[in-house]
């Protein structure tokens, strides 16, 4: 078996999809909360993804994406049995759970794909797990079941109502916490907004809260310093620091400005590949 | 032969500074034959050979140019390539003022002989004509492990291989070559020769083993649990340094190695690449070492208007190489000495929209023995920008020695080694370069990294008996 070829590729919800790829080296050494970087093809950017799952006997890594991009698109054109140029990892630290004994865990759309491995580690080391996952309606909603075999109690949230309960995983988060479940951490992963108001929230109620960030980066070592981030007043890079932060210190509306530095070049990239489609399909 | 009594070089030609400034090929053309020849025969040939003392890596300087000035093209090469495993690259980017020709006869009245001129021009002869790959050594059986593919461990394991070593060279990036891959850019040093550097060491049986980052991937002691006799560490000094102002989250504020690694390593700059760069109309860059000079021609490159360098000492002081200085001028580089930034301002969305700075005088030496700057009050003023690059400096990756138990660092986090050999507090861990010194020059790594390997066979070579 060549290595970073891709042995499973199966869709889930919405543009989201799952790659189960040939690396046994991270497998080897992956942990929740890490990451990789993947290149698709040989001149394509590299892409930083949280590990959503290994299997440390068959050698393999698995990970979530959605189609965002340039750089997804083209991860996305490739199929199974195909490889990836290159996947290097596992990068970053892995999400400390040692002493914590009940914990909220909180996703957030394609974030439920990372925050899976985390409450499955919750689990298996004797926690009490209560789940929120959150999804902006009913046929964007996945990994119910994984999560309903780690989780103690799990709560399933859509916007709009049409699956679940209706409102935000903030909505869900405050009942529990007023209901006097006390919690000795939140562990919120899924988009930035959603993260900072989970942080808000439980800010006000002082319990200790982890966000996992992914901001913009290249390497991935600590060389490029584009994924600097603020959080308590001091620079962190997410790549090495983290991805792992306090969510009461992160300064999350930098980093959702510092997010979308590319988002115009990133369109126009979407339009011309979608130009090309076009003409391939006349 | 006569010799040639010339006070000057041969001069380099070279691409129209306004025509080069608009694209990424190489500036410097390199020498014909014939140039290279009379520029050969400006040598002396001392017999207590100066120039050799301001070589790290001691190449036979004399012995070269002398082949050279006889039309012995390759075997000039090959004194070259006994002494240096990347002549082609060190020929381009190596700062033979202050080392080899600052020691040269000749500049006592004029210019010194151009001896990096002449070694570039014998690599890239002996790229262009030689067919014949060098026999593979015989192995001798033993193992050794380098990490960082830069030219610190390109140059060991090159050593190593020659002496019938098995070697294996971990990268963390997908492209080997380190700083010349992400950091040098194209037209200084065409990535097709550091591509040619590295596959010569292939040839040798060098094993290249890319996407592997020593201290997550593997860490020093799975390499040696793995039957590695040795390790040498050439990480490199990778993490980049800002100022610690106002300002530095705002979009459009880059560090000097994010910039380049974007355009050299990701080919941000090729028309159809996949990787996003800001290309702003007006770039302020922070520094006066050849990193800032390499960014501050980039952006020219990539369409700014203007483009400032901001450095806190004066001309006399930038610590960039001459010739870059003045190709960097050629180019329609401003230069703003004696000034610095105190912040750097947004706008209301986010965005840079100008650098300020202040103005320094210039007092007393520091350790340095640089004229140390002082804040001039009250001389603050703005300099449009929507784009700024800091070219600070860089200090060591921790990833090696958090993972490392036994390794001891200095208080910057450079890893600690007992003299030249660059043997570390750990047995049979040896380490070299920017990982050792801090940010320094390829040749130095290059130099740390033989030496290193010297010291590699002796350790395995004494054990074996």
């Amino acid at each position: 078996m060549q290595q970073y070829t891709i042995l499973e590729k199966t869709p889930l919800s919405g543009s989201a999809c799952r790659m189960v790829i040939s690396a046994p080296l991270v497998a080897r050494k992956a942990q929740a909360g890490q990451f990789i970087i993947l290149r698709a093809k040989e001149h394509s950017e590299r892409i930083p993804l949280t590990i959503h799952d290994q299997d440390r006997e068959k050698g393999t890594v698995s990970v979530v994406y959605q189609v965002v991009g340039a750089g997804t698109m083209e991860l996305d054109s490739l199929k199974e049995g195909e490889r990836l140029h290159d996947f290097v990892g596992p990068l970053g630290r892995e999400t400390r759970t040692e002493g914590l004994k009940k914990v909220c865990v909180v996703g957030g759309g394609v974030g439920c794909a990372i925050a899976f491995p985390v409450a499955r580690k919750l689990h298996e080391q004797g926690s009490v797990v209560h789940s929120i996952i959150g999804f902006r309606s009913r046929d964007l909603v996945f990994m119910e079941k994984d999560f309903q075999g780690v989780s103690d109690q799990l709560f399933v949230m859509t916007d709009d109502g049409s699956y679940g309960t209706p409102g935000l995983v903030t909505q869900a988060l405050e009942r529990l916490i007023k209901e006097g479940h006390q919690y000795d951490e939140v562990i919120a992963i899924g988009p930035l907004v959603m993260m900072k108001f989970v942080s808000q929230l439980t800010k006000k109620y002082g319990v200790k809260t982890t966000v996992s960030m992914n901001p913009i980066m290249v390497d991935g070592t600590g060389m490029c310093g584009g994924c600097r981030l603020t959080v308590g007043g001091q620079v962190k890079f997410a790549c090495v620091d983290g991805p792992d932060f306090d969510g009461h210190q992160v300064d999350f509306d930098e980093v959702i400005s510092r997010n979308r530095i590319y988002e115009e070049f990133e369109q126009r990239e979407r339009e011309e590949s979608c130009y090309l489609l076009k003409q391939g399909e006349e | 032969m006569a010799r040639n009594l010339s006070k000057t070089k041969v001069p380099m030609p070279a691409q129209d500074p306004h025509a080069r400034n608009r694209n990424f090929s190489e500036v410097a053309l390199g020498y014909t034959e014939e140039m290279a020849v009379e520029e050969a025969r400006r040598c002396l040939g001392c017999k207590h050979r100066p120039c050799v003392k301001g070589c790290p890596v001691a190449i036979d300087i004399p012995g070269f140019v002398e082949e050279i000035a006889q039309g012995r093209f390759e075997e000039a090469f090959h004194i070259l390539n006994e002494a240096s495993a990347l002549p082609a690259v060190c020929g381009r980017v190596c700062p033979q003022e202050t080392q080899c020709e600052q020691l040269c006869v000749r500049g006592l009245k004029g210019e010194p002989v151009a001896i990096g001129r002449l070694e570039r021009f014998a690599a890239d002869w002996h790229r262009a004509h030689a067919c014949k790959l060098p026999p593979a050594p015989k192995p001798n059986g033993h193992k050794v492990a380098v990490v960082g593919a830069g030219p610190g461990g390109l140059t060991a394991a090159g050593e190593l291989a020659r002496l019938g070593y098995a070697v294996t060279v971990f990268e963390a990036l997908h492209l080997p070559g380190g700083v010349l891959s992400y950091g040098i850019p194209e037209f200084r040093l065409p990535k097709e020769i550091v591509m040619a550097e590295v596959d010569a060491l292939i040839n040798l049986g060098v094993e290249v083993m890319l996407n592997t980052v020593i201290g997550k991937t593997l860490t020093i002691d799975e390499l040696l649990e793995y039957g590695f006799e040795a390790v040498f560490i050439a990480s490199g000094a990778g993490l980049p340094r800002f100022m610690g102002i106002p300002g530095e989250s705002l979009k459009g504020v880059y560090s000097a190695n994010e910039y380049l690694t974007r355009i050299n390593l990701m080919k941000a700059y090729e028309e159809n690449s996949l990787t996003p760069i800001l290309r702003g109309r007006h770039v302020a860059v922070v520094g006066g070492g050849n990193v800032a000079m390499d960014a501050a021609r980039c952006a020219k490159r990539l369409g700014a208007g203007e483009v400032s360098i901001v450095y806190r000492r004066g001309f006399e002081e930038l610590p960039a190489r001459r010739e870059e200085v003045h190709h960097a001028q050629e180019e329609g580089i401003a230069f703003h000495f004696q000034t610095n930034p105190v912040q750097i301002l947004g706008d209301d969305r986010g965005w840079v929209r100008a650098l300020e700075c202040i103005r320094m005088a210039l007092g007393e030496p520091d350790a340095s023995g640089r004229r140390r700057p002082i804040e001039e009050p009250g001389s603050n003023y703005e300099l449009l920008a929507d784009v700024v690059i800091m070219a600070l400096g860089t200090s060591s990756n921790p990833l090696i020695r958090l993972t490392t138990p036994g390794l001891e660092t200095d208080k910057w986090g450079g890893i600690m080694v007992d003299g030249p050999d660059g043997l570390t507090s750990r047995e049979k861990v040896y380490a070299g370069g920017d990982v050792v010194t801090g940010s320094a020059t390829v040749i130095l790594a290059m130099g740390a990294g033989k030496d290193a390997a010297r010291a590699i066979d002796r350790m395995i070579r004494e054990k074996g008996l």
